[in-house]
């Protein structure tokens, strides 16, 4: 899933300021699962936030709503009978949701309430940890299901790199070394004769080093 | 010991129901204070019920400090069921510490809106 | 391996069958060419060519492409040093045709200090290529004499490729098997990390001479003095990928503060010697980080002084 991470409030704070009619709005997607932007992080941010600006003598409508998807029309569409009631909409979905809220809702000030991090797993109760980049495409059949574009800090395809030290990357201790997980791997599935295939040069167009990405389906498309 | 009466109980099944929000209500609503009391840590019947809510109402601290309300004004105590005298003690030792720190700064300023009105 | 490949001395010296020597000069953080040619002018004479490194420890300093065409201009030759972490394959073929426009002709290929060791932590990095496949690319453009495009490029480069290699990185069991990659990727020297652990270092070039691999490329090991004991606690505990063993802190720590530098030579002298009979080393690679002038002493009392001519 994506995962996020809440915005400091004194930044939303900081953004919100001059509005006076707020709407905080939530999604019941990724962001729930990762406790950064569902239902219960909307209600906490707006009771905060109302809380802060009565202190300022600067009383504000804060509304709270959550929606099913914000990276969805039909969905979206839900607040167009409201959406004129409020100055601008802070946004706790990823940078996809914003930005489809944007383009929705083009006189409508968008602003973000999370930091979108990566595409990652939930590792342990309170700890998120990236597993894939999207970059169009996939390389772990040849590498163990362990991804080196992702999980090495230098995404090596041949490593790992002269810095791995103890199973771990030489950026911090608290990091795995990506190609200690992937010799792991191949050693647990008996292939380590695959160690010394060369990965060759990778086609990065479809990274995000080929401009912005589309999936285009004509056998879905009505 | 006299327990003090200017507070309101709210009932839990286990503080580990308690959330962030329910906190932050309370000050919305114009509390002065709030704290939790949860059962002595380890003893929790639902294993870690006690240990979310200290984390919650940590988490609940650190936004009350952000928006100028004050963090100390929220606080988690722990002891065993039966003790009725130091949840007394408890009582008294919050009590004691928001009359210090006087009226919520959310109180306030919803009195003189109202006031004003 | 006799045939020569480009006009590189370093590459006749080792096909010659003689010992290699490389020593290395970093670039200035300034623009003042002298610093660069001052070192360069100090071990010349002592060595078969000079390695620049390319922004080491991933702090910014004069282009190594930049010092390496001053040290080619006062005729000292140079080995061009370039990391894939700050250009992608554009900038790196471009960087190679512009290396091979000067004539110089040996690259070493790395993929280069992590930016969050050097001054730019918030700076992007590139990796487009890994320093495999940046062996690869100068093979590709000097031996089919295209870009990777595919297009023809008139005049190719004539570089002699190198790598590095560490001996003492984790996990030892593939240390072999990188280096046989880097070989199968057109790798035709090797320079390694600085070596302390001998036995170590002997364990690893034992396992390559038996699988040949050291008949397919010069494996030149390398030596890097300490100054004292600081240095070979901060090497040991520090620097990723480093195996400093407990006795030659010991020894060390052993001498006087005054005679630490003296004795950091000593070992460094004495580890050459004793390597030189070892099977599968072709050549030292002689990294004394800012302490280039103590250079020439090393390789002289390690019986490498005169260097041939060939």
């Amino acid at each position: 899933m994506i995962i996020a991470e809440k915005k400091p409030i004194e930044e939303i704070i900081d953004e919100v300021k001059d509005f006076s009619r707020i709407l905080i709005l939530g999604c019941n997607e990724c962001v729930t699962v990762c406790e950064a932007g569902g239902k219960k992080e909307v209600e906490i941010l707006a009771s905060a936030l109302r809380m802060y600006f009565i202190n300022k003598n600067d009383e504000k409508v804060i509304d709270e709503r959550t929606l099913e998807r914000q990276c969805d029309h039909e969905y979206l569409e839900e607040l167009r009978s409201s959406i004129d009631d409020y100055d601008a909409i802070v946004s706790l979905a990823c940078g996809v949701g914003v930005q489809f809220a944007a383009e929705k809702y083009l006189t409508t000030p968008l602003i973000p309430g999370v930091n979108t991090v990566c595409l990652g797993a939930n590792e342990d109760r309170g700890l998120w940890t990236e597993r894939c980049q999207a970059c169009g495409s996939c390389v772990l059949a040849r590498t163990g299901g362990i991804c080196p574009v992702s999980r090495c800090a230098k995404r090596v395809l041949n490593g790992p790199c002269g810095g791995s030290t103890n199973g771990k990357c030489e950026i911090s201790k608290d990091v795995d070394c990506a190609w200690q997980l992937i010799l792991d791997r191949l050693k647990a599935l008996d292939k380590m004769d695959d160690y010394e295939k060369i990965a060759p040069i990778k086609d990065w167009s479809t990274d995000r080093a080929g401009g912005p990405r589309t999936v285009t389906r004509e056998d879905v498309k009505i | 010991m006299k327990i003090p009466t200017n507070f309101r109980i709210v009932r839990v099944p286990c503080t580990g129901r308690v959330d962030v929000i329910h906190i932050l209500r309370a000050f919305e609503k114009g509390a002065d204070g709030v704290y939790v009391v949860g059962c002595m840590e380890g003893d929790c019947h639902y294993n870690e019920g006690n240990f979310r809510a200290r984390k919650r109402v940590e988490q609940a601290a650190i936004i009350l400090d952000k928006i100028g309300v004050g963090g100390e004004r929220v606080k988690m105590f722990n002891l065993s069921a039966g003790d009725g005298p130091l949840f007394a003690q408890y009582s008294i030792e919050m009590d004691t510490k928001i009359k210090e720190l006087g009226p919520s700064p959310i109180r306030l300023a919803k009195q003189n809106k109202k006031d004003a009105a | 391996m006799s045939n020569l490949n480009t006009a590189s001395n370093l590459e006749k010296v080792l096909k010659a069958g003689h010992i290699g020597v490389t020593s290395e000069c970093g670039p200035p953080r300034g623009s003042d060419a002298d610093e660069v040619k001052e070192k360069g002018a100090l071990i010349r004479d002592y060595v078969d060519a000079i390695n620049v490194t390319d922004n080491q420890t991933a702090m910014t300093r004069m282009s190594s492409l930049a010092a390496c065409v001053h040290l080619k201009l006062m005729g000292i030759e140079p080995v061009l040093q370039m990391v894939t972490r700050d250009r992608n394959r554009v900038a790196l073929q471009s960087d190679i045709l512009g290396a091979a426009s000067f004539d110089i002709p040996n690259m070493l290929c790395l993929s280069g200090d992590h930016q969050s060791f050097g001054d730019c932590a918030q700076g992007q990095n590139v990796h487009d290529l890994d320093s495999m496949q940046l062996v690869q690319t100068v093979r590709y453009m000097r031996d089919e004499g295209k870009f990777l495009g595919g297009d023809d490029i008139k005049r190719p480069p004539k570089i002699f490729v190198g790598a590095a290699a560490n001996p003492f990185a984790d996990p030892f069991e593939i240390r072999v098997p990188r280096l046989a990659k880097k070989i199968a990727c057109g790798a035709e020297f090797i320079q390694t990390q600085c070596i302390y652990n001998l036995d170590k270092f002997k364990e690893w070039i034992r396992i390559a001479a038996d699988r040949g691999l050291t008949e397919k490329t010069f494996v030149m090991a390398g030596m890097t003095p300490m100054k004292s004991v600081g240095m070979a606690k901060y090497m040991k505990n520090r620097v990723p990928g480093m195996d400093v063993p407990e006795e030659i802190i010991a020894r060390l720590a052993g001498v006087d503060k005054s005679k630490q530098a003296q004795e950091g030579i000593d070992i460094c002298v004495e580890h050459i010697q004793e390597l030189k009979e070892i099977k599968g080393v072709s050549g030292f690679h002689i990294m004394a980080i800012e302490w280039e002038e103590k250079v020439p002493e090393i390789v002289e009392r390690a019986g490498l002084y005169p260097r041939p001519e060939v």
